[in-house]
Parts: C-alpha cells; structure tokens; sequence
C-alpha cells in the first residue's frame, strides 16, 4: 500500500464527508433564517463546509511531501 | 460607450489572447512547455465557468437564493475522486490516444464507428444550447454597454431582423476566430498547447473581474456583507432557506449530482482535463485547486445579486446583468469594461475549447468514418491532413451557427443558468457508458447504444421540446395536455410524475432508463473479443505501470505502408519526425530498419487515432497490415495480468526453491569436501608415520654394517634379515595405498563370477595357516554344508577375509589364541564373522575402525600393520554390495562380520 493509493482512499473520504453534510438531514439542522455574527446561518454553513472539504484536500494532497 | 471602443476592445482583448497562444505553441515546439504545469492546468479546467457562471450565478441566486451553489458542489465533491476516476480515464485516453469524449465511448465498446457517431450527435445537440447561452450572453452584454451609463435592457433579439442581430457576428467572429486558434497547424494532432494557455489566462482574467465587481459592490456600495445581509432582510429579499430557494431538497440533489456528471462528461472538460493533460501528476492540485477557484468566484454571487434586487428594485432590470449593470449604475467605466472582459473570457473560453472539442469529434467519429467508406470505392489523394483541417473548420462554424439557430428560435425564452442545465441533462447521458464501463467489464456495445438512445430521447422529449414549446414554436398544448390528450405523456410530468423541477424530472427519468437499458441489453450477451479486450484495457488502465495493448496484435505488415499511412494524415515531415523519434527509441538508426512487428503497428495506431480517432485508425491500419484475428481465448490470456503475474510468481517461486535445493546440495558437498580432506590430511600423515619406521630401521641398520666393517657375521645376517622384512613392509604398504587409491577413484579391476563363499573361507585358511602356526593360534571353523554362492570378486573377497583373519591372529594372546570364523545363512544374504579372544577394542574406536588413518591402539603398543587393511576391506565389500562391521568387548575380543547378498537366481 503506497502513499499514492493511500490519500486517494483518504480523498475519497472528503467526498463522503461533503455528501454527509450537504445531503443529509444535518443540512436542515442549518436551514434555518437564523443569522449568527451578521451572516444567515445557512450561508454560513455552505460555505464554511465548502472551504472546509476544499483546505482537507489540499492538505491531503500537498500537506504532506514525499 | 461607441460601438468602435467595444468592438475595438474586444478585438484586442482577443488579439491578447492569440499571442499568448502563439507564445505557448512557439514554446511548446521549442520543448518548453508552459502549460506542463499543475497550476495552469487546474486553471484550465477553469472553463467550467461560463459566461453563465459570470453572469447566470447572479441571476439564479437572486431568483432562487443559494440554487446556483449546486453546480460548483458537484464538481467539488466529485473532484476528490480524480485521484482515480480521472486518473484511470487519463492513462486510459494516453495509451489509446483518444482525443474526445466520443472516441473514449467508441474505444470503451470495441471501436466502435456506431457508437462514436452517436455519441458526437448527442453532443452536438446538447451542446448547442449551451453554445447559444454564450452567444446570447456576449451579445446582451455588448447591446446592454453601447448605452452606457444607461441601464436599459436591450429588445428581445427575436424581434430584430436576422442581419441586425449582434449575436449572428459575434458567432462568427467566435467561429473565426476558433478556427484561427484551434486548426491553424497542419499536423492535426489532438493536442492544443496554445490554447490551453490562453483559457488558463482566461480563467485568472474573469476571476479577477468577477471578485473586482464583488469586492466594489460588498464594500464600496455598502458596508460589507453584515451591512448588505441586514438591508436585505429590511427590503424582504433576503432568501437563505436551502429549501424554499430549491423547492425541495430532491433539487437540491438532483443539480448536485447533474454538475457532478456535468464535470466529467461535458466534451470541454474532457478536452481540457484528459486530451490536453501532459502529465498524470497534475491531477492532485486540481484536486484541491479547481474548487478553491470556484469558491473564490463564488463567494460574491450573493452579495451582487442582492445589492442588484436593492439598487434596481422597482425597475426593470434582468438580474442576469446585475454584473455588467452594477457598476454602470454607479458610473465605474473602467469597472465595467473590466466586467464586460470577464464576460466575455468566459464565454470565449467556452466556446473555443468546446467547439474545437466537438469540431474534433465531427471529424473523427462522424465525418471520418462516412469517408472511410468512400475510400474503399475510391482511393483518395495522398496528403489528407489538408482536408482533416477542412472539415474541423467546416464542423466549427457549423456548430455556431446551430448556437444560433437555438438562440433566435428559443434562447430569450430562458435565464442562462436554464439553458446552460439543459445541456448537462444531455451530456449526463455518458456517464453511465463512461463511469459504469471504467469499473464493469461486462457493458457491451448494444448496451451503450440502447442507454444512450434511451436516455438521450428521454432528454429530447422532457427537456429540449418544452423549451422549443415555450418559445412558441411547438404547440403549447403540448405541454399542457400531453400528445394527443394523453395526460400521462405530458413532457414535463411524464408517467404522472409531477413534484419536481423540469431537469430533476428530465434527469430521473433519463438516467434511470439509460442505465436501465444499458445493464439490461449488456446482459443480454456476453461481449465479444474486442469489446472484452477493451474492456480489460479500460478496467485495468490502474493496474499497470505502462499501457498494454501492444501484445493484442498479430499479423504482418510493412513498415514503408505504415509510414506511408501516417504521412496522409499527420503530413510527410511531420510523420517521419514522429517515426524518427519512435526508431530512437527503440535504438534504432534508420526508419526503414524498423521491424513492424506488433509494437510498430500499435504505435503507429495510437498516431493515427491522435488525427483520425480511434475507430478510423484502427480501420486504416487493418487496410495496410494483414491482420490474423486473435481467438478471444488468446486475448484474455494476453489481458489477464493478474494470471501473467501469478504464473510469473510461481515460476519464480519453483526457481528459489531450486536455487535453495542447490545450494543446500552444495553446502553439504562441500562439508563432505572438506571432512574428505581433512581424512586425506589424516591419513598422508599416518601414511608417512608408516613410512617413516621401516625406513628408520633400515638406514640405522645399514649404517652400522656401513660404518663397522669388523661386525660378526652372525650380526650381520641378523641385521641385514630386518633389513628385508623391512623392506617388505614397506613395498606391502605401499602396494596397500595404491590398492586403496584405485579402489576409491574407480579404476580398480573388478571381476563379477560366481563365488562360492565356503571355497573362500577354505583357501583363505589355507593362506593363513602358516600364520596360525607360528603364534600358536587355534583356528575354529563353524560352517554349513554345501554351496553358499554370491556374485563377487573371488581374489578380492579372499583379501578381505585373510585380512581379517590375520589381523585377528595378530590381536590374540600367544599360544592360547582361538580365532573363530563362521558363516551364517539369512534368507537374502550371508554373513561371514572372524571372533578372537584377543584385546578387543575399546568402544571409541570402534565407530573408527574402518577410516584409513585409524588403527587401533596407542602409538605405544601399536600393532605390527600398515592400518589400511580393514579401510580397504571395507570398501571391497561395500563395492560387493554388502556390509561391515564390528563388535568388542574387552573380556572376550572383537568379532569382525560381513554381510554379502546371496547370488540373485
């Protein structure tokens, strides 16, 4: 089991995690009107899960060099 | 704003753009690439974003809230998986060199000619109003910046007369200027270096637009986005619910997973992130690169959609155009222009590398095999590349002009983002063929083609005649009566299925039947060879280092036809450069000296498929080889890796075995080795020591009778009678080591006669009589009657026995000795025992007994003897095929035996 094949299992793995918060009901525990620090909680949420999912996979990929 | 400033603008912005893709193609002649870089290739992949992006994002989010974010999700969540999906469609497309969407499909199904052209249909059409999208963009936002600082929106172009309609020159400026950009070499060849760098340039310069007309409207306009959020929530246009904005979360999915398709299947994408790729280790930034970019481009499509809904409330203003109308609301030139910019890269960007992607798949995969056709009728002209040129340009302007066509007859009937998901419903039409085929073996031709008809009439009917519907040019009782009355056939609620937007309806239904059908008529017969060989190819591209393909050929070929082949389509200098180059490599001066075996044919398949597409070069090459078709068998043999390497394994597996038998064979050989030596170095030394007392005796003797002359005679007598039993010892003993030396190097006569034991036995006896006499010895005989008959040598059996006879007599007790010799019978062999009363032995010596060097006793009482009697009977014997041994105890001597088969009858 190389390094390769290990991020790409890890990646994979970035991509559930995206399917987990974006398509399950956890969505709608932030789909709400409520806003906190001058934002609507639901931008809030899509957003930060986004750059969140994004920042993981670069630390995945280039985080760590050979 | 003057017309002449825009137009004179816009050219020059494109100007740029061709310098820069002169600079990357000079580069890239020169060996230099720029574009082999893992940062302008996640740019490039950048095409993504359209001028619907630019422009559209802002418009669905102010009808919608966040619906745009779906299409930048899906890319994101699938884009962690390139690591292998990606990945295993780039080695996948290197190693066959495929060069479009259609062609991957093609060489999925085994080269298929059907399939590619179907494939190229599907994505002509579906891509058309995507095409449109563009123009219709483009050309609204140059009419909407000619009344600048005006904000008015310009007529619907549908009422204008054809001439008059910007959007017919800007598609043929775009279509020029494709040409110009795309088909300017004369090798057509699927890659495109100069244009990978100009949509990278592209890609930084409408992020920057974007983000500069964001960052003017989130902080110049207002406070930031707390300011901007607040106002909006005052005026009632703020819309954060995920689930109002979407109109269910199953929308929410559905678009998701369409943009997740899209990604992948959109012939753009597949130009730029599989044909144009130059090297599989750019794919890991994109993996993380490409979403930040659409983050980035993301991030201020709410505020601007929201200060547009503000600053234009009441009026009537497209919020498609909030971008371009913002800043020219609030009288910024510069940011303006640098918006229309945006816009416009990002529509030129898309239709440039899609058209070219198309205009690709036109020729090689529609065009190419209808020629194909021809040339068995007649014979066409030697340099084709010429007319492969022709027809890309042709398949160019063709497909702008259908963008238009779509635009005038149902463009204004659509937002952006509505037309543009229209056409990621038809190319999501692939991802079954493509993704199920990269992971399943078993997806045949027929599979593909019925899926694909399927899906792709289901898209048809549910999405494009709507839109033509709606536009006036198809009855609208269509779409509210379903044909002929028929309610459960109505296009937009198709089998009563109702609920859910017009593209989640499209996609459920389409996708649904398309796998459906695919895995169904897949099943409906095992693929055939080359079908399984491509499949295997396709399954496995991860699982080997380097492509195989090449042992999938056999036949004969010459190397002048190949080379001939490849100069009508790629042109003569280019083609013998190619050659050239693939002679180097494998060692190889002269292009004529190649052999064209297997190796050459694939090699010179994968250049034609680079030109031509798969299909068509596999078809050119078997016009100039003479093919033997392999048995499917043979190819799954070929195929198998996985066998390969177990065969392989286990081969090496059987050959360290072998190796470790041998050298544990030669380990113990050289133990053996090394104990004989040492036994040799024994004996030479006890040899000598032999040697060495008789020859003392006989030189002290003979110097005295030397020295004194005066010396009585009966001394001298005395003297010189040792000096000869000395004498005789000595040439015993050396007639004994030279016996023993025959003996064991094999040279030794041996006569093989019938023997009768109990002869031996007598004459042996009466050679030792004598012996017996002189120390007073009695001899006692216990022997059966008759013959006791073994195959041997006579003399040598004699040796043995006298040896031991004598030996006894020597270790016996003067005067009170008795020697015992016996025979006994077994049922197989006879044993012959020579018992003394003498010493014995003492129990250590005994396992040594029979080692030349060894004689029992110490130096001191060392009996009179060479010490090689008992070795040499040993080896007699066992030579015999017998053997011998001893047994002692001190009270009652030694008793010597002999064992020896009886005569076999």
């Amino acid at each position: 089991m190389n390094r390769s094949i290990r991020t790409r299992q890890r990646l994979v793995g970035v991509s559930l995690l995206g399917l987990l918060f974006y398509f399950s009901p956890i969505l709608t525990l932030f789909d709400k009107t409520t806003e906190w620090a001058g934002f609507p909680i639901s931008y809030l949420y899509l957003f930060g899960i986004w750059l969140a999912l994004i920042l993981l996979a670069a630390w995945m990929v280039e985080g760590r060099k050979p | 704003m003057t017309t002449t400033l825009i137009v004179v603008l816009s050219l020059g912005y494109l100007g740029m753009l061709f310098a820069i893709a002169y600079w990357a193609d000079r580069r890239a002649d020169q060996n230099r690439s720029v574009i082999s870089n893992a940062t302008i290739y996640a740019l490039s992949l950048a095409v993504y974003c359209t001028a619907w992006t630019f422009y559209g994002s802002v418009g669905r989010a102010a009808a919608t809230g966040v619906g745009f974010l779906p299409i930048y999700l899906g890319p994101t969540l699938i884009a962690a998986l390139w690591g292998t999906l990606l990945l295993k469609m780039v080695r996948v497309s290197k190693g066959q060199r495929i060069t479009s969407i259609a062609d991957f499909i093609a060489s999925r199904y085994g080269k298929s000619h059907l399939l590619g052209g179907i494939v190229t249909i599907i994505a002509v059409l579906g891509i058309v109003p995507y095409i449109a999208l563009q123009l219709k963009a483009i050309s609204r936002s140059f009419t909407i910046l000619l009344t600048y600082p005006e904000v008015t929106m310009p007529n619907a172009a549908d009422s204008l007369p054809l001439l008059q309609d910007t959007t017919l020159y800007v598609a043929l400026l775009l279509a020029l200027f494709t040409i110009l950009f795309g088909t300017r070499h004369l090798d057509a060849s699927e890659r495109h270096e100069g244009m990978v760098a100009a949509i990278a340039f592209e890609s930084i310069v409408k992020l920057v637009a974007f983000l500069a007309v964001g960052l003017f409207v989130t902080f110049q306009l207002h406070d930031g986005f707390t300011d901007l959020f607040d106002k909006a929530e005052a005026a009632g246009i703020l819309n954060p619910l995920i689930v109002d904005g979407m109109d269910g979360y199953e929308n929410w999915f559905s678009l998701t997973l369409l943009s997740a398709l899209a990604i992948m299947m959109l012939p753009r994408q597949f130009q730029v992130a599989v044909v144009e790729n130059s090297s599989e280790h750019h794919l890991r930034r994109a993996i993380w690169l490409f979403p930040l970019y659409l983050f980035l481009i993301n991030i201020f499509v709410i505020p601007i959609a929201l200060a547009g809904q503000l600053t234009f409330a009441g009026a009537d203003v497209d919020a498609d155009t909030f971008v371009l109308t913002l800043p020219m609301a609030y009288h910024q030139s510069t940011l303006t222009l640098l918006a229309f910019l945006g816009g416009l890269s990002a529509a030129t960007g898309m239709v440039i590398v899609e058209t070219i992607a198309l205009s690709t798949m036109v020729c090689n995969d529609l065009v190419m095999p209808g020629l194909l056709r021809r040339w068995k009728q007649i014979p066409p002209n030697a340099d084709l590349s010429q007319l492969l040129l022709r027809i890309r340009r042709g398949a160019i302007l063709l497909i702008l002009l259908l963008g238009f066509l779509y635009f005038r007859l149902a463009g204004e009937a659509y937002a952006l983002v509505s037309i543009g998901l229209i056409s990621f419903s038809a190319v999501a039409q692939f991802a079954p063929a493509m993704i199920i085929g990269l992971y399943w073996r078993g997806g045949t031709r027929d599979g593909t083609l019925a899926g694909l008809l399927t899906g792709f009439s289901i898209w048809i009917y549910t999405l494009l005649l709507p839109s033509f519907a709606k536009s006036g040019w198809l009855p609208v009782g269509l779409l509210e009566d379903g044909p002929f009355g028929i309610e459960l056939l109505k296009p937009q609620a198709l089998f009563g299925l109702t609920g859910l937007n017009e593209i989640t309806h499209c996609l459920f239904w389409s996708m649904t039947l398309n796998i459906g059908t695919y895995i169904l008529f897949s099943f409906w017969r095992t693929p055939r060879v080359n079908e399984a060989t491509q499949a295997t190819l396709f399954v496995d591209a991860l699982k080997h280092q380097r492509f195989l393909g090449v042992g999938l050929w056999r036949g004969t070929a010459e190397i002048d036809e190949l080379l001939h082949l490849a100069e009508r389509f790629l042109g003569a200098s280019r083609a013998q450069a190619l050659f050239q180059a693939y002679a180097t490599r494998r060692k190889i001066q002269d292009i004529k000296q190649l052999p064209a075996d297997a190796e050459t044919v694939h090699f010179a398949e994968t250049l034609l498929a680079g030109a031509i597409g798969s299909a068509s070069a596999r078809v050119m090459v078997s016009s100039v080889t003479a093919e033997e078709p392999l048995g499917m068998d043979e190819v799954l043999n070929i195929l198998d890796e996985a066998s390969q390497i177990r065969a392989y394994s286990h081969e090496l597996e059987k050959k360290s075995q072998e190796l470790e038998a041998a050298t544990r064979e030669l380990k113990e050989a050289n133990e053996r080795l090394q104990e004989l030596d040492r036994v040799k170095d024994d004996f030479m030394s006890s040899v000598t020591h032999e040697l060495r007392t008789p020859l003392a005796s006989i030189r002290a003797f003979s110097e005295i009778l030397n020295d004194d002359p005066e010396i009585e005679l009966i001394e001298r007598r005395r003297f010189l009678g040792i000096i000869v039993s000395e004498t005789k010892r000595l040439s015993r003993l050396v007639n004994q080591v030279l016996d023993l030396a025959k003996i064991e190097s094999g040279r030794a006569d041996w006569n093989a006669e019938d023997v009768d034991l109990l002869e031996v036995i007598e004459q042996a006896l009466a050679s030792t009589e004598q012996l017996f006499a002189e120390r007073g010895t009695q001899v006692v005989r216990e022997t059966p009657n008759g013959a006791c008959m073994v195959t041997g040598d006579r003399d040598r059996l004699m040796q043995v026995l006298v040896n031991l006879l004598s030996n006894a007599n020597k270790f016996v007790t003067e005067k009170s000795g008795i020697v015992c010799v016996g025979l006994h019978t077994y049922h197989d062999r006879y044993e012959v025992s020579v018992a003394d009363n003498g010493t014995g032995i003492a129990a250590e010596e005994l396992p040594n007994i029979f080692e030349k060097s060894r004689q029992a006793g110490t130096a001191s009482n060392k009996p009179i003897g060479t010490g090689l009697g008992l070795p040499i009977s040993k080896r007699i014997i066992e030579h015999l095929g017998g053997r011998i041994w001893a047994e002692s105890d001190a009270e009652n001597g030694a008793i010597f035996t002999f064992a020896i088969p009886k005569k076999t009858e």
